[in-house]
């Protein structure tokens, strides 16, 4: 099984605990076997622990230790927002969001969207089951 | 990333005035100490074993904590050292990569401690360096002095994102591929 996500400069990684929980990060360098230097647009930059980088799979070009606005450029280059966006792990994180924001309303107005749906289905299987049944 | 167990600080002190002496020699001496009382007491601690003055007679003229210019920038870090084990004293270099200095000592002052039961008060330091990368004597900070750095992290280590969701018991065994 060999290794697909590497850590190395230019890697984007997903912070998965802490304060920044949840931002996109770019791997700048590498300080040493436990810490990589990391930044992101609205970031400051610093250093972070591997164990709090969960890394995906999008990688953009950029010199060791650019400037800010190199990197900026070489996000935008790349289109790393909208890479994750349509990538099925961004889609996920979005999702979660939006339902852990949904207000009292909002679920009632899912619950009947699902039973709508459920009752699609079952007809479709019904009609199926009909077919294979003659 | 500020929040640092050690503090570099600038301590300037001389002895007090005598009729003897109107003007007496100032020093100057870079420490680390946790906060700034300790650095004048360790201040004294020094002096008083490299020139004939004492806290009683002298005074401390400054103290100022100094603060990493560069805290953005990775550099390899040199830390010369005089520490005290249990059988003797020994002089020691070491070297470590790190943004800051005050980063560079606290990973200095637990890695004594967890390799050679050092502890704190047991250690001196001589003197430390920012070092080129063509300088650097050890092979585990020059393993990183590579500009197209690449490897794969191993394993992953499964952590719920704060530690209220923590819980004992899990339903399922964690994959712990990356």
């Amino acid at each position: 099984m060999p290794f697909k996500r590497y850590v190395e400069i230019g890697r984007v990684a997903l912070v998965n605990y802490g304060k920044d929980y949840g931002r996109l990060v770019v791997i700048v360098d590498v300080v040493d076997q436990n810490r990589a230097l990391v930044d992101a647009p609205d970031v400051v930059r610093g250093q972070m622990n591997f164990k709090r980088l969960s890394l995906t799979d999008i990688k953009i070009d950029i010199p060791r230790l650019p400037k800010k606005k190199t990197l900026i450029a070489a996000m935008e280059a790349a289109d790393v927002k909208n890479k994750w966006e349509n990538s099925s792990w961004g889609r996920k994180l979005i999702v979660q969001k939006r339902r852990a924001a949904l207000n009292d309303f909002d679920r009632f107005k899912v619950m009947l969207a699902r039973i709508k749906r459920g009752g699609a289905i079952q007809q479709e299987l019904a009609k199926l089951k009909k077919q294979n049944a003659s | 990333m500020g929040n640092f167990r050690f503090h570099q600080y600038q301590v300037v002190g001389r002895a007090l005035p005598t009729p003897s002496d109107e003007h007496p020699k100032i020093y100057r001496m870079k420490l680390w100490a946790t906060n700034e009382v300790r650095a004048k007491s360790k201040f004294w601690y020094f002096l008083s074993k490299l020139k004939k003055v004492k806290k009683s007679n002298g005074q401390v003229l400054a103290i100022n904590e100094i603060f990493e210019r560069k805290p953005t920038k990775i550099k390899n870090y040199g830390i010369w050292l005089r520490y005290q084990s249990r059988t003797g004293y020994h002089n020691m270099y070491k070297e470590f990569r790190d943004t800051t200095l005050n980063g560079a000592v606290e990973h200095m002052y637990n890695e004594m401690a967890s390799r050679h039961r050092v502890r704190y008060h047991c250690i001196q330091i001589i003197k430390t360096a920012t070092i080129p990368a063509k300088l650097c004597k050890r092979e585990s900070t020059k393993q990183f002095h590579d500009s197209k750095i690449k490897f794969p992290l191993v394993f992953k280590k499964i952590r719920p994102p704060t530690r209220k969701l923590k819980t004992t018991y899990k339903a399922s065994r964690p994959n712990l591929f990356m």
